[in-house]
């Protein structure tokens, strides 16, 4: 029935291995809690989140318990506060605020949804919402943005991604005593996926079910060591080595994710089947590239690896969920990644190696922190690249770059916790896009034939 | 419903005996144990019957770490549904 190596490999990679649960994320459907009367409407929405949200975090400390699972994070994703804001008008910041006391109250350490979806165009409230967002994570703790400029269906919305440029400087400058976090909770997304348990960018899509859980896993450790006893097999022994970790690691997701739908009476989602590093030793994407036989991340082959590794992990975790969803892959955020944080000091990992590599991974450039003197029309130009890669490829690409204000390349942010700390990254082609994101406009959604 | 308890560390007189003993004062029957003593690293995997216990399942967990850390052990108590669901299809 039971087999002794099974168990002492379950507990060696939560043990030594960093192997977890990285999430549970509530999504709470907000539209119910839409009111002409802003305080009426907050007011609403602060109820909601404490009633269905209220048994989140004691539930998920339970489950960690009985499973001997670490779960690292008990959050909350709601319908992009854009919407309430159309129908309130009023000053967004007012469900900001109400979205942090919330969060607080039912003790979740992050609440995603101050967001706006504006891909083909600005609707009622969402320029006004965009242009609060610096304010809105200044003032609160808690809150995260997310705004969705570009797909592949509606193309990229360019007057969107020129105000989030400076959108971005601004939250950055707005939180410079602490350490420009502000940026940090800001996600600038392609083709956003509706159910992402993970934050920065998570929010509670339209067409999602009232409330809902979904789980985000983790456990670039737990690949990096399996891969460690396949030091010379070819790659597709590696890739079958990936798939089977991803299979054990997602199945534990689901678990996870099905006891605690059945404690709190809440239908599940999906099990979003990442490998999220954490600045842990030991709990690195970079390092699993290094260990298929790259000297260090960001070297020629880094692509490639990067490829193998992202495909390998979503074919072994297909088969062990029954919904798999949000942004499913390998993350590479470079702060939170202890290998990509040496790789960036070194200088053999370069932000436009970084933007290669998100043509092949689950999501984009995550957690750079650059110099705090680049134009915002240089960081509009950055999310234009980024969105067109996403947007071409049909896959989510996402910014969440952070303008270190006051610093040069070279020198370091610490954010702290699972956050890491980001060595700044050089820009290293300092021309201007100014005139091109000036022009503004839409880019056109592209052809899905002649894939060349 | 089953758990599974794991206990690992420096070989030493009555572990199994101490083990056994929480087990029995929470009412936890033993189904199964395998045990092995490699070069003093001593290491043992027991699988109890959880349905009748005398008190709920996280005061067997407290006590069994809290007997770990007294002897100098590492004691993992676990529900049988995460070894099921990651190693069996």
């Amino acid at each position: 029935m039971f087999n002794t190596t099974d168990i002492l490999e379950t507990i060696r990679m939560i043990d030594n291995e960093n192997l977890d649960i990285r999430t549970i994320t509530m999504g709470i459907s907000l539209l119910s809690c839409a009111d002409s009367d802003l305080s009426a409407a907050c007011r609403k929405v602060y109820d909601k989140i404490c009633r269905l949200a209220e048994r989140l975090v004691p539930v998920g400390d339970e489950i960690e318990k009985m499973y001997g699972i670490p779960i690292i994070n008990k959050r909350l994703s709601v319908t992009p506060v854009s919407m309430l804001a159309a129908v309130s008008g009023g000053d967004p910041v007012e469900y900001a605020l109400t979205l942090d006391r919330a969060a607080k109250a039912v003790g979740v350490n992050f609440v995603g949804g101050y967001s706006a979806l504006v891909q083909k165009g600005f609707a009622a409230g969402e320029r006004e919402l965009i242009a609060s967002i610096p304010e809105a994570l200044s003032r609160t703790e808690r809150v995260c943005s997310s705004v969705n400029i570009g797909s592949t269906k509606a193309g990229i919305n360019m007057d969107a991604v020129g105000q989030m440029g400076q959108v971005i400087l601004d939250a950055a400058k707005a939180t410079r005593d602490a350490n420009c976090m502000g940026a940090a909770k800001i996600v600038v997304f392609c083709n956003a996926p509706e159910d992402n348990p993970f934050m920065a960018g998570a929010f509670h899509g339209v067409g999602e079910p009232d409330c809902e859980i979904n789980v985000g896993v983790s456990g670039p450790g737990a690949v990096r060591s399996a891969l460690a006893k396949c030091p010379d097999g070819d790659l597709t022994e590696v890739a079958d080595v990936i798939k089977k970790t991803a299979f054990k690691i997602t199945r534990m997701g689901q678990l996870v994710g099905g006891e605690a739908c059945r404690r709190l009476g809440v239908p599940f989602g999906i099990v979003d089947l990442s490998l999220a590093p954490t600045p842990a030793v030991g709990d690195s994407v970079a390092h699993i590239i290094e260990e298929m036989g790259i000297e260090v991340c960001g070297a020629h082959g880094t692509t490639a690896a990067l490829a193998l590794l992202n495909d390998a992990v979503k074919k072994g975790g297909v088969m062990a969920s029954s919904h798999v969803g949000g942004l499913s892959g390998a993350f590479i955020p470079v702060s939170e990644d202890a290998g990509m944080i040496d790789a960036a000091r070194s200088g053999d990992l370069t932000v436009e190696k970084l933007e290669a590599m998100t043509a092949v991974c689950s999501v984009g450039l995550d957690m750079i922190v650059i110099p705090g003197d680049t134009p915002p029309s240089t960081i509009a130009a950055i999310i234009a690249d980024e969105a067109a890669i996403g947007m071409i490829n049909s896959k989510t690409t996402a910014v969440r770059v952070i303008p270190a204000i006051g610093r040069k390349a070279g020198e370091e942010l610490e954010f702290g916790g699972l956050f890491g700390s980001g060595p700044i990254m050089a820009l290293h082609n300092d021309r201007s896009s100014e005139k091109f994101i000036s022009r503004g406009g839409r880019i056109p959604a592209p052809m899905q034939s002649l894939k060349n | 419903m089953k758990a599974v308890v794991t206990v690992v560390g420096r070989d030493a007189v009555g572990i199994l005996a101490k083990v056994s003993a929480v087990c029995a004062e929470h009412n936890a029957n033993i189904l199964d144990v395998s045990q092995a003593v490699l070069s003093e690293m001593f290491s043992m995997v027991m699988v109890l019957e959880i349905s009748d216990l005398t008190k709920d399942f996280s005061a067997l967990q407290d006590d069994l770490s809290a007997l770990g850390e007294r002897i100098g052990m590492k004691i993992h108590t676990m529900h049988e549904d995460i070894f099921n669901a990651m190693h069996h299809i």
